[in-house]
């Protein structure tokens, strides 16, 4: 009953939320519902008892992926106005072919219900022993362990791409040169000047 | 009704799959919300995994969701330098003129 309770309350909250990614006016708005959508994802996951997968979500999307769109969205001065101007226009064709998706999944989705309409249910978890973390772990390092090194991979490429994309050489900034610095010589730095008394340095 | 099963996970799963794909429709000319839309396709897949990884009694799909979470990490990551790198080179972010490298 109380699981019933919650999983209906977060499910409206994240489709709710998820509408508002796309519907809001201003991107930052935009970028803090993706925030609560994932937050409630992050919950329904803890209702699957998946809860490592929770705190992954939670980690990855709002630590990493909504700060980065944050800054992303603040650094860009761009008039956001002007690019929500398409939106009507688009509208009917995308509710057609929203609606002709949607009914094909719940299509699907119904169709894994039992014959007497009730739902399959879900089968418990946390009888057993373990964790779900200590679970995924006894997997993820022995049997998937390719897998795993593959995913460490793409990140690599990834944090690389994103590095080599936005790194820009400017012109005319004055950085410290470190080899610059250390490799000069005494005889560049210091000038010895032999000044006669009364006549300066004229 | 009270009895929370496999189809209510798909349920919700398809609606935010859905809705995913209704917002890159809709935001046809905003890139950043385009990219969000497609975080929220990557969510409902992972929604999807674990819920039948949870009826299955089997951890492979949790597994893959988080090989699904690192490759839309990299994919969020790589999409947004690239938006920087064109707003620094075109000044705005609008869909319509990204065209240059059509054939």
């Amino acid at each position: 009953m109380l699981a019933a309770i919650a999983f209906y309350v977060l499910a409206a909250i994240a489709v709710i939320s998820a509408f508002a990614v796309i519907a809001a006016r201003n991107p930052v708005h935009s970028v803090l519902f993706l925030i609560l959508t994932f937050f409630t994802a992050a919950g329904l996951f803890v209702l699957l008892g998946a809860e490592f997968l929770a705190m992954l979500l939670v980690v990855v999307y709002v630590g990493a992926v909504a700060v980065l769109f944050l800054f992303v969205v603040m650094m860009l001065d761009v008039d956001f106005a002007e690019l929500k101007q398409g939106f009507l226009s688009y509208l009917p064709i995308g509710a057609i072919i929203a609606l002709a998706l949607f009914a094909e999944l719940a299509l699907v989705a119904s169709a894994s219900m039992s014959a007497n309409g009730a739902p399959i249910a879900v089968a418990p978890s946390g009888q057993t022993e373990i964790t779900n973390a200590e679970a995924i772990g006894l997997v993820l390092y022995t049997d998937y362990l390719l897998v795993f090194q593959l995913a460490g991979l793409v990140l690599l490429v990834a944090m690389i791409g994103a590095i080599v994309l936005t790194l820009r050489h400017r012109p005319g900034v004055r950085k410290q040169d470190i080899s610059a610095q250390v490799g000069r010589k005494r005889s560049e730095g210091v000038e010895l000047k032999d000044i006669r008394p009364g006549q300066g340095l004229g | 009704m009270f009895e929370i099963g496999l189809s209510h996970y798909l349920f919700v799963a398809a609606a935010l799959f859905t809705i995913g794909v209704f917002g890159i429709f809709v935001n046809r000319k905003n890139v950043i919300i385009i990219l969000m839309s497609i975080e929220l396709v990557l969510l409902s897949v992972n929604i999807n995994l674990v819920a039948f990884s949870a009826y299955l009694q089997n951890l492979e799909g949790q597994i893959f969701a988080m090989m699904v979470l690192t490759v839309a990490a990299a994919e969020a990551a790589v999409g947004l330098a690239i938006l920087v790198t064109y707003f620094r080179n075109r000044g705005n972010i609008a869909v319509e003129d990204i065209n240059q490298m059509r054939g």
